[in-house]
């Protein structure tokens, strides 16, 4: 079996895939890549299969050693990339050899890079995925953020990859906008709040603090206010808790009222704080890049509107994929 | 049952962004809403749609995960109010087959008082412990008061969360004799592994280190959580507990506390576990009765 060896982890570099589903119910969140967009693109820009397992850096990526020639790609956040020191492309398909390296620069826009290698990061299967988790240590490489020394299996390429060279056009690479905006479905205990502050809730602009992991993005920025009421039994007093309920993956929570927690794909599941409605899943992959002292901004959508952008990026997505696919060249 | 009864509100549907539905039965906690919350989910498991990826009871409300590009949101909804009418009725011979168990805790324990000891900055009275403090704003004269009130009656798990394997628990009394305790001020950033922790009207053991926000009554011997799958009562699942589980909270001393810990650290260790049936109607109107029958049937 072949392996990649992990000369350096980066900050905090994690294997993902597109998640592990149907354990919600026990608490477990789905884990996966955070930006599901460009996690899918440098699995196609490398010729795997759309759900193979990749690497998410954050900030800053891993130095990674090469046992075997393999395909491998870049996408994410905006940053230098090196393969023995040499500058090289992102959002393309390169080709490295045995004993080459690559490397990553600092993050210029953007939060998290992708890395994706021909075949696949071969971590064993954990309830049908091989995401990491990081608060309990399942799943991914031993369940934890990569570390110098470590040796990632990797699988054995299957099919064609996409053409040395091959670049994804840059109207379909991610975008950094100085202020990201975030659909949202309003909502779930919405009525906790007076309508003054939902209203100040989309007319803020919110900072991203330095509490922001694949858990959840702590925001500050202003203040929202509840409206007074005997508490219901079993809630317990404070006016911002609630009975404890499901929370769904990128809804918000206010639990003092001056700092909106938006939960992300490592997620607690559930809880007893007011939640004020839910980022639409398309937008998640922005918030993903959004980054510590970044600002976000919420607009209001409703259900359809989370429907259709769900199309829209499958749209992307496939033109993404033909522009690239092997065959087409 | 009809002095106890509890009538519902209309249940709230909301949508939580395109691939969760969230339904809320009831803003406050009593039995009948998890009931009906556990009803109205198990009658939408067994109709097994496509698109949906994952069915959450929580204690007064429900949360269901799904696959928009399968199952659209509305459609959803649509069904689940139907549902709401076929199923969330339940009638006076409905039983609810489960498992009672006897859960072990080490009360007023070195390791969670040094835990709150250490985060009184964040509590209501930083003078008291969690107990002492528990006890005296639920009118018992003493922590031992306190202690056998939980002790007597099991509780209900009526939802799994927050991480994997934390059972929330409900006792299973009356709501005049139900134990409520706010949430600390601010959450701890640090609680033991299987801490004992109480918080609203909810009884929970936390099955990993990690943050948490429930007043600190004790500690359990045995775990709720084993990733490893080592324990026996673990092999086809990472987590123990199971929604409508009965837990009776049993209070241990520190010698039983280190044997079972040995028992759990040699792989020996099983809970003690008993099927059961109840009928929800029964327990409503009188709970006291079904208990006894329950704890019959556990320590038999």
């Amino acid at each position: 079996m072949n392996e990649l060896i992990v000369r350096s982890g980066g900050l905090s570099t994690t294997v993902q895939d597109t998640g592990r589903d149907g354990q919600y119910a026990i608490g477990m969140p789905p884990s996966g890549a955070m930006d599901q967009y460009s996690f899918a693109v440098a699995n196609a820009l490398v010729g795997n299969p759309p759900g193979a397992a990749a690497l998410e850096a954050t900030y800053l990526g891993p130095e990674l050693e090469f046992t075997d020639p393999r395909s491998v790609a870049v996408t994410g956040a905006d940053c230098d990339v090196a393969i023995n020191g040499e500058p090289a492309p992102t959002w393309a398909a390169l080709r490295v050899s045995a004993g080459d390296v690559l490397s990553f620069g600092q993050v210029r826009g953007g939060a998290r890079p992708y890395v994706a290698v021909g075949g696949g990061i071969d971590v064993p299967l954990y309830l049908g995925s091989r995401s990491t988790y990081l608060l309990t240590g399942i799943g991914g490489f031993h369940g934890r953020a990569l570390a110098g020394g470590d040796r990632l299996p990797l699988g054995e390429p299957v099919g064609e990859a996409p053409v040395a060279g091959t670049e994804v056009p840059g109207e379909l690479r991610a975008e950094f906008p100085d202020v990201t905006e975030l659909r949202f479905v309003a909502g779930l205990c919405a009525y906790r709040l007076t309508e003054r502050a939902l209203a100040s809730f989309v007319e803020v602009e919110w900072k991203v603090t330095k509490d922001a992991d694949r858990v959840g993005y702590r925001l500050r920025g202003g203040s929202l206010e509840f409206v007074e009421r005997e508490q219901p039994f079993g809630a317990g007093r404070d006016q911002a808790n609630v009975v404890d309920l499901g929370y769904p993956v990128g809804s918000v929570q206010v639990p003092g009222g001056d700092e909106p927690i938006v939960l992300l794909n490592d997620a607690v599941t559930g809880g007893g704080y007011a939640t004020i409605g839910t980022v639409i899943s398309v937008d998640r992959d922005r918030m993903a890049q959004a980054r510590t002292g970044g600002r976000v901004r919420f607009a209001p959508v409703d259900v359809e509107t989370a429907v259709a952008a769900r199309r829209e990026r499958r749209v992307r997505l496939d033109k993404a994929r033909a522009a690239v696919s092997a065959e087409q060249r | 049952m009809s002095a106890s009864e509890v009538r519902l509100p209309p249940a709230r549907y909301e949508h939580g962004g395109d691939e969760f539905v969230f339904v809320e039965l009831d803003q406050e906690m009593s039995l009948e809403a998890n009931l009906k919350a556990m009803a109205i989910t198990g009658a939408l498991r067994r109709e097994d749609i496509d698109g949906i990826i994952d069915i959450c009871p929580s204690n007064a409300s429900y949360l269901i995960r799904l696959d928009p590009d399968r199952l659209h949101p509305a459609d959803l909804v649509d069904h689940l109010r139907a549902l709401e009418h076929s199923a969330g009725q339940l009638p006076d011979d409905h039983a609810v087959r489960t498992r009672i168990v006897d859960v072990p805790v080490l009360f007023d324990d070195p390791w969670t008082r040094e835990t709150l000891l250490k985060f009184r900055d964040r509590h209501q009275d930083p003078s008291a412990t969690d107990l002492e403090y528990a006890a005296r704003i639920n009118g018992f004269t003493d922590v031992r008061a306190l202690i056998d009130a939980i002790t007597s009656a099991p509780f209900l798990v009526t939802m799994l969360g927050f991480v994997p394997g934390l059972p929330f628990c409900y006792q299973m009394v009356p709501r005049e004799r139900q134990i409520e305790v706010p949430k600390y001020v601010r959450p701890r950033t640090d609680t033991p592994e299987r801490a004992f922790g109480y918080g609203g009207a909810f009884a929970v053991v936390y099955p990993v280190r990690g943050a948490g926000g429930y007043q600190l009554f004790g500690i359990a011997p045995a775990p709720v959580f084993d990733l490893a799958q080592r324990l026996p009562d673990f092999a086809d699942d990472i987590a123990f507990p199971r929604p409508s589980d009965v837990l009776r909270y049993r209070a241990v001393d520190r010698d039983e506390y280190d044997r079972t810990r040995t028992e759990v650290e040699s792989g020996q260790f099983r809970y003690r576990t008993r099927e059961v049936e109840f009928l929800p109607a029964e327990l409503l109107a009188d709970p006291d009765a079904v208990n006894t029958r329950l704890l019959e049937v556990l320590y038999r």
